[in-house]
C-alpha cells in the first residue's frame, strides 16, 4: 500500500480547500466532535428544511483526512433527507474499516476515503465528522447542552 | 581511558571513551526488524524504549526457573522469587543512591507513583485554601492526580510559567511559591519539549520553606545520573518501559520520614502485619505500599535493565543522546518550514517540531512508510501544547542505540513528507 493511495489528490485538494468551512449562524443543530488521542476538534453547524439537511457548515483543525472527510461529507450530505444521511454513514463506515468494500450505492468523491482501512490509526480521523454530524441530527437545537462526541 | 571502564562495557566503547552504538543495537532484537519494508528507525524511546536481550532473558530465566509468589513461601522457588524481587529493589535504591530499600516502593509506573502520593500525602495533608505548586509544562500524570486532591480539600492546582524556549526559570518558580503553597511536584525532564528543569536548584527553594517536593523522573531516569540524595527531593518517580525495562513496573523513592508519615494508599495481602476484623496492623516499608501480589518479573526485568544502563554508563549514554540532539536539531532548523517546538538551553534527547501547512499526524503516518516511528499529538501534556498554542506536534526522541543514520532517516523522510504534501 502506497501513501498516496492514502493521500489521493482529491483528498490533498480538499485539505487545502476546504468546502462549506466556517460556522452558519443561525443553525438548527449544533455538535462538537473531538478527537482524545490528536487533541484536534471539529463543529458542525447545520439548518434543516421539510426534514432535509438543506445546509452545515464545519469548523475546528485536525489532520488532512479529517479536514478533507468533513469537507468531502458536507459536500455529499447536503440536500439529503435525514434518513438518507445515516444511511451514507454506514456505507462510509465500512468503507473506512472493511478492506475491499463495495458500496451499495455510488459514493462519488467519498471513494477517495477507501485508502483508509489500510492505515487503521487514521480510521477515527475520517470518521469524526460522521459521528459529529450523527449527533448533531440527533439532537436539534434548542434542547439541553450542546452534543458532544469522542472518537473514543 | 578504556583501563577505566567496566570489563563488560569494553566492546561498547571507542577508544576515546565514547559508546559505539552500532555494538549498543546490537543487543536490542527489535532494532532488527522491519516497518513496511524498510529497516526500523526508531525515534520514540521517549514514549517507550526498548528492551535489550539482557531484560528479555532475565524475564524468561525468571518465568523458566523461579516464579512462585513472594514473601509468602517456605517453599525453594517463592524464596528465589523473594530474593529476585527484593534483589531488584536494591538494585534499583543503588541505581538512584536512596539511602535504604525502605524508600524504594514498586508500582505500574510513574503515574500509579504519583497517584499514591496524591492520594496518601493529600488526603491527609491538604486541606481547602492550600495550593500544588507545578509547572505548565507537566505530564498530564503529574497534574491530574494532584487536581483530584486538591477538588477532594477544596485546594487550589497552581502551574508555574514557562518562558519562550520552554523553559521553566528559577524567579518564575519563586514567584509562585506563596504562604498558601503545601507541595511541589515537578518533572525533572519535559517529554513534550526535552526541556531539563533546574530541579536541585528549585528543591533547594523549596525544602528552604519546608517543602515537600515530589519529581517526576520518568524522562529523566534514562538520560542521565539521577542521586535522590543528591537532589534531596522527598519523592521520586520513574517507570521501567522508559529506562529500557519492561511495562507495568516503576518505582517510587521516597525520603524515609515522609513514607513512614503517609498513610497505606491501598489495603490488601502483603500490606499488613496483621488482620482482625476489628482493625489491621500495617506492614513496615516499603510493603506498606505494596498490596497484593507484585509484578515480580516486571522487577526482575527493570533490574535487568538498569544494570545495562550502569553498564554502558549513564554519563556515556548522556554524552551519546546530546551529540544526536545536537547534530538532528542543526540538521532540521534547515528544513523548510519546520518550527522546533521546545529551545530550552538544557535539552534532553527529544525533539518536538511542527511542518508549516501540515498535521503532525500526517507527518506521523509519512514517516511511518518509511519505516520511522516518531510521537505525534499532545503528548500528554495538553496545558504545554495550549501554553505554545498548538494543538499537537511532531516529537523524535533518542535512545542509547539510536544513530547518526537515524536522524538521515528522519531527515529523508520528512522530504518524502513535503513531496506529498506539495
Ligand atoms: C514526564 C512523564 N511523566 C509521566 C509519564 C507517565 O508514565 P507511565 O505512563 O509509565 O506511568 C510519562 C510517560 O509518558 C512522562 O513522559
Amino acid at each position: 500500500m502506497e501513501i498516496r493511495d492514502l493521500y489521493r489528490d482529491v483528498i490533498l485538494d480538499h485539505n487545502r480547500s476546504p468546502r462549506n468551512f466556517g460556522r452558519l449562524e443561525p443553525a438548527d443543530a449544533e455538535a462538537l466532535g473531538h478527537n482524545p488521542l490528536c487533541g484536534d476538534s471539529l463543529d458542525i453547524t447545520l439548518r434543516l428544511k421539510d426534514g432535509k439537511l438543506e445546509d452545515l457548515r464545519f469548523n475546528g483543525q485536525g489532520c488532512a483526512i479529517s479536514v478533507a472527510s468533513a469537507s468531502l461529507m458536507s459536500e455529499a450530505v447536503k440536500g439529503l433527507a435525514v434518513p438518507d444521511v445515516d444511511a451514507l454513514y454506514h456505507e462510509v463506515h465500512a468503507l473506512l474499516t472493511e478492506p475491499a468494500h463495495v458500496p451499495a450505492r455510488p459514493l462519488g468523491k467519498l471513494m477517495a476515503l477507501a485508502g483508509v482501512h489500510e492505515f487503521p490509526a487514521r480510521v477515527k480521523c475520517a470518521s469524526l465528522c460522521w459521528h459529529t454530524l450523527h449527533a448533531a441530527l440527533a439532537k436539534p437545537a434548542g434542547g439541553a447542552a450542546m452534543p458532544t462526541v469522542s472518537t473514543e | 581511558m578504556n583501563a577505566a571502564l567496566p570489563l563488560a562495557a569494553a566492546g561498547y566503547v571507542d577508544a576515546q571513551g565514547r559508546l559505539l552504538p552500532a555494538r549498543v543495537r546490537a543487543d536490542f532484537p527489535i532494532l532488527g526488524r522491519e516497518v513496511h519494508g524498510r529497516p526500523l528507525a526508531y525515534l520514540d524511546s521517549a514514549a517507550s524504549a526498548q528492551q535489550p536481550r539482557a531484560v528479555l532473558d532475565a524475564v524468561t530465566r525468571y518465568g523458566e526457573l523461579h516464579h512462585a509468589n513472594v514473601h509468602r513461601g517456605v517453599h525453594t522457588l517463592s524464596q528465589e522469587a523473594t530474593a529476585a524481587f527484593e534483589g531488584a529493589r536494591e538494585t534499583v535504591r543503588r541505581f538512584i543512591n536512596a539511602r535504604s530499600t525502605r524508600e524504594i516502593v514498586f508500582t505500574r509506573g510513574t503515574t500509579e507513583a504519583i497517584n499514591l502520593v496524591a492520594q496518601a500525602w493529600g488526603g491527609t495533608q491538604l486541606r481547602a485554601g492550600d495550593e500544588v505548586l507545578v509547572t505548565q509544562l507537566e505530564h498530564h500524570a503529574n497534574i491530574v492526580p494532584w487536581q483530584m486532591a486538591c477538588e477532594r480539600a477544596g485546594a487550589r492546582l497552581v502551574a508555574v510559567p514557562l518562558n519562550a524556549a520552554g523553559e521553566v526559570e528559577l524567579d518564575a518558580f519563586a514567584a509562585c511559591l506563596g504562604p498558601r503553597t503545601r507541595l511541589v511536584a515537578l518533572a525533572h525532564v519535559s517529554n513534550a519539549l526535552g526541556t531539563v528543569l533546574p530541579v536541585k536548584a528549585m528543591i533547594g527553594l523549596a525544602r528552604a520553606r519546608g517543602l515537600p517536593v515530589l519529581v517526576d523522573g520518568a524522562q529523566a531516569i534514562a538520560h542521565q545520573r539521577v542521586d535522590v540524595q543528591a537532589l534531596d527531593c522527598d519523592f521520586y518517580a520513574f517507570s521501567g518501559h522508559k529506562v529500557y525495562g519492561p511495562t507495568g513496573i516503576g518505582v517510587l523513592y521516597g525520603r524515609e520520614q515522609q513514607l513512614a508519615a503517609l498513610p497505606p494508599w491501598q489495603g490488601g495481602g502483603d500490606m499488613i502485619l496483621t488482620v482482625a476484623i476489628e482493625r489491621s496492623t500495617y506492614n513496615e516499608l516499603p510493603w506498606k505500599f505494596e498490596a497484593g501480589t507484585p509484578n515480580i518479573s516486571g522487577a526482575v526485568g527493570l533490574a535487568a535493565a538498569l544494570d545495562y544502563v550502569e553498564m554502558l554508563g549513564r554519563e556515556r549514554i548522556a554524552a551519546h543522546e546530546q551529540h544526536l540532539l545536537h547534530t538532528a536539531t542543526a540538521q532540521l532548523r534547515e528544513v523548510a518550514g519546520l518550527t522546533l517546538v521546545g529551545t530550552a538551553a538544557d535539552k534532553a534527547g527529544v525533539i518536538s517540531f511542527t511542518l508549516k501547512g501540515i498535521h503532525p499526524h500526517d507527518i506521523g503516518t509519512i514517516l511511518d512508510r518509511e519505516g520511522v516511528a516518531i510521537r505525534t499529538g499532545h503528548h500528554c501534556a495538553m496545558p504545554v501544547m495550549t501554553w505554545y498554542g498548538l494543538s499537537a506536534t511532531a516529537r523524535a526522541s533518542f535512545g542509547c542505540y539510536n544513530t547518526e543514520a537515524d536522524i538521515e532517516r528522519l531527515l529523508v523522510a520528512l522530504d518524502r513528507v513535503r513531496e506529498v504534501f506539495a
